[in-house]
């Protein structure tokens, strides 16, 4: 019975990450009623958890694309290629955001990274300026820069385990801890004693520095808001002193009852996300198995639905969802690359 | 002193026992009436947590089962359909609908409006008020009566989602969440409400589709008929495995050591989190077996494993009780010991047998966990035909469309709770029903 039943798997399945679940899942829909194929079925597994299930192997019984908000690791393609895996194509679809927001009746706060790193941190650097750190004293925003709102720091923030939370360490704790010069030095003498081959060394340097950039208060300057951004929204709304970490596109659904903190002097928006001006976004990928085409209907259909300019252009449907599109050159290079089914490398 | 009769010593003791019950009665009447009381407050406590429970998601989701609808005159013109003839099904499937939708509403703006600007990114914004499902209204229209063509229809065109929270929160309080909607967009709206082109009508789509990322055309048919097969396949599985295993273990299992170990790996496998059984289920099932993942017989598989020590542990309980002079009646008369359990015994127990299943069956039909494991945590289109059909099921599209951004999944994720609940309510309500059938029955 079950071979039968994989032998007749007649529509796409796709696996990964939930960011780009609600992205892939439009396309999806789309593809669903405008083409002769079935609609794709999509799993929101998390981006590891998808290219896990999509390295297994090549057939029916494994997922034909990997939906991931980060790039594949080299471990994934090794992993990949052990289980006959060799071809997989890479394709960014678009960029994702991540908003500070804050209720639309307080004042509009703006920060820096630095900011940030300093009001998020468990153990800051010594304000004496010498290269130790101290317990995160910070209780008001005041504290950390005079010309900030005096209101209590209160983040509400994704759990470790999601994307959403890891993009965000490396954006904007790495970047806003490395602009004190002793812990980027940190990463330089990791950087040089791995080329030096003292790997051990490099170990401990890595860990000693991650724990100083990453690791956030517990004292609830910093609140585990839980996966689910919907709550994130009520909360920032019943608690106008509080900012909140959300993905763009629930910013962009509730306009009428939240707004945007401005970070480094940018407010996120389609055009400066996608510029980079705005620095905290990540990239969305598509992974699609070459050995899949020709063996499931309609891949080839729905991947080129999904770079095509009525959804992933500037008015695509995908940018009405939240997505921030690519430029046009971008995308013209994306297609080619898809065209030819060139496969990724590392 | 003179010496006290036996008499007057058991006088005076009956009339101190008298006199220390008369003091303490009252205490005792408090006493009683405050334990009582306790329990009113523990059923009044539970009640009241229902009702809010209730309130706040019928509250929430009762708006989900209406839905915005704007009248549009629409004209059916051949040419910007791209088609000749309207009687052909494989040119109404690639016609052009977008573009006469389009004409209607321009049209439609012009005449109650005056103008509109003509920019595409204005044509863009009004044809953004319309559900982009309003294609498939015009095309039944035109495959209904082929002879449309070429002229100007009224049609009920299904509104997009910021226009249905729009206008309904017009109508609870009279001020309206604007959302995505830019002032231009609230204009024409309003016209369209001024005109009497908008009304609410019984969402049917609710019931008759399956999920999609736009709110006005999602529904919970795929996830209601996931749910019913898996039920079916638990059910069909469960039931007789576990009565079989309680009759076996009751009747006829020496009483020893190993009947002890399997009694107390029952016991701990009904307290087993279900994510566990979800694990299981993916490394037998489609590690070992090959199944395909997101398959409703895979979900039925793996709640049944989970269903079974609840309904074990019931239906052993149930057995337990039947009066041992029942037995003991039968055996009197010459009956074998499969006729005593098949005749006698399990009838009697029947109505607690069932009252376990159902509440085991009741949890497996809210269960999330083991799902995620097996690949059932997925977006669904497609309405499953049958065990093999990928699906989802009903407390997972809960899950999944609390965790949508769209602003009209909160409504919609209110009314999928209260489906769930009459799912619910109505098993429950078959337990008690058949509960008290059989109990009469055999009495």
């Amino acid at each position: 019975m079950s071979t039968q039943a994989m032998a007749m798997r007649d529509y796409i399945d796709v696996v990964g990450s939930s960011t780009v679940y609600a992205f892939s899942t439009v396309v999806a829909e789309r593809f669903g009623k405008s083409t002769p194929f079935r609609t794709p079925k999509i799993e929101s597994t998390g981006s590891g958890g998808g290219l896990k299930l999509f390295c297994q192997g090549v057939g029916m019984k494994y997922p034909d694309v990997a939906n991931s908000s980060r790039q594949i690791k080299a471990s994934e393609i090794e992993l990949c290629r052990r289980n006959g895996v060799n071809d997989v194509v890479e394709i960014l679809i678009g960029f994702d955001g991540i908003v500070l927001a804050q209720s639309k009746v307080g004042q509009r706060i703006s920060l820096t990274r630095r900011e940030l790193f300093l009001a998020l941190a468990k153990n800051v650097p010594n304000p004496d300026g010498s290269a130790n750190t101290i317990a995160n004293p910070y209780l008001n925003w005041r504290d950390i820069n005079p010309s900030l709102p005096e209101v209590r720091i209160e983040v509400l923030g994704p759990p470790p385990t999601s994307g959403t939370r890891d993009a965000f360490s490396e954006l904007v704790l790495d970047y806003g801890c490395h602009t004190f010069a002793w812990i980027a030095d940190l990463q330089a003498q990791a950087k040089q004693a791995q080329q030096g081959g003292d790997v051990k060394r490099a170990g401990a340097l890595t860990h000693k520095q991650r724990g100083l950039c990453r690791m956030l208060r517990e004292d609830g300057g910093y609140i585990d808001a839980g996966e689910n951004d919907n709550l994130v929204v009520q909360k920032l709304n019943a608690n106008p002193d509080a900012l909140g970490l959300l993905g763009f596109s629930f910013l962009d659904q509730n306009r009428d009852r939240i707004q945007s903190a401005e970070i480094d002097g940018f407010k996120p928006s389609f055009a400066s996300i996608a510029s980079g001006d705005y620095p905290i976004s990540r990239p969305l990928y598509v992974y699609v198995k070459k050995a899949h085409i020709g063996m499931i209907p309609g891949i080839e259909a729905f991947i080129s639905e999904f770079i095509s300019d009525r959804a992933a252009g500037e008015n695509g449907y995908l940018s009405r969802k939240g997505m921030i599109p690519l430029t046009k050159s971008e995308r013209q290079a994306i297609a080619e690359r898809v065209k030819a089914l060139r496969p990724v490398t590392h | 002193m003179a010496k006290m009769t036996p008499n007057t010593v058991s006088a005076r003791k009956h009339v101190d026992t008298m006199a220390l019950v008369t003091r303490n009665l009252g205490k005792r009447k408090r006493a009683e009436w405050r334990f009582r009381a306790y329990g009113v407050a523990a059923i009044l406590f539970g009640f009241a947590c229902l009702l809010i429970l209730f309130s706040d998601i019928i509250a929430k989701g009762h708006g989900a089962f209406f839905q915005t609808q704007v009248y549009v005159q629409v004209p059916l013109n051949a040419q910007r359909l791209q088609i000749t003839d309207p009687s052909s099904t494989a040119q109404l499937a690639k016609a052009n609908y977008d573009s006469v939708i389009e004409q209607g509403l321009i049209e439609d703006q012009m005449r109650i409006n005056g103008a509109i600007g003509s920019t595409a990114a204005d044509k863009r914004q009004l044809l953004n008020l319309i559900s982009t499902g309003a294609v498939y209204t015009v095309e039944e229209t035109l495959s209904d009566t082929p002879s449309l063509l070429n002229q100007t229809v009224g049609v009920w065109l299904v509104a997009d989602d910021d226009v249905d929270n729009y206008v309904k929160s017009l109508g609870h309080s009279g001020e309206g969440i604007s959302g995505r909607l830019s002032q231009q967009q609230q204009g024409w709206v309003d016209n369209w409400i001024a005109h009497e082109q908008v009304r609410q009508a019984f969402n049917t789509t609710f019931f008759t589709s399956g999920d999609s990322r736009e709110p006005e055309q999602a529904g919970i048919r795929s996830a209601l008929m996931g749910s019913l097969f898996m039920l079916l396949v638990t059910i069909g599985l469960s039931f007789p495995i576990g009565i079989a295993a309680a009759i076996y273990l009751e009747e006829y299992a020496p009483k020893n050591g190993l009947t002890d170990f399997i009694e107390v790996n029952i016991n701990n496998l009904a307290a087993v989190p279900s994510i566990i059984f979800g694990l299981l289920g993916l490394a037998i099932f489609i590690g070992f077996f090959d199944m395909p993942r997101s398959i409703p017989l895979v979900g039925g598989l793996v709640l049944t494993l989970m269903t079974l020590p609840t309904i074990i542990i019931s239906s052993r309980a149930a057995i337990k009780a039947v009066p041992p002079s029942i037995r003991d009646a039968a055996y009197g008369l010459g009956a074998s010991k499969m006729q005593v359990v098949l005749h006698h015994v399990v009838p009697l127990a029947m109505p607690g047998m069932l009252t376990g299943a159902i509440i085991g069956f009741a949890q497996a039909l809210g269960e999330t966990a083991p799902l995620l494991m097996i690949g059932m945590v997925a977006f669904i289109v497609d309405v499953p035909d049958n065990l093999m059909d990928p699906s989802s099921a009903l407390p997972v599209q809960i899950f999944l469309w609390a965790d949508s951004p769209e602003r009209a999944f909160v409504e919609r994720t209110s009314a999928a709770i209260m489906v769930l609940l009459a799912f619910l309510i109505t098993m429950n309500g078959l337990a008690v029903w058949l509960r008290h059938r059989l109990g009469r029955s055999h009495q």
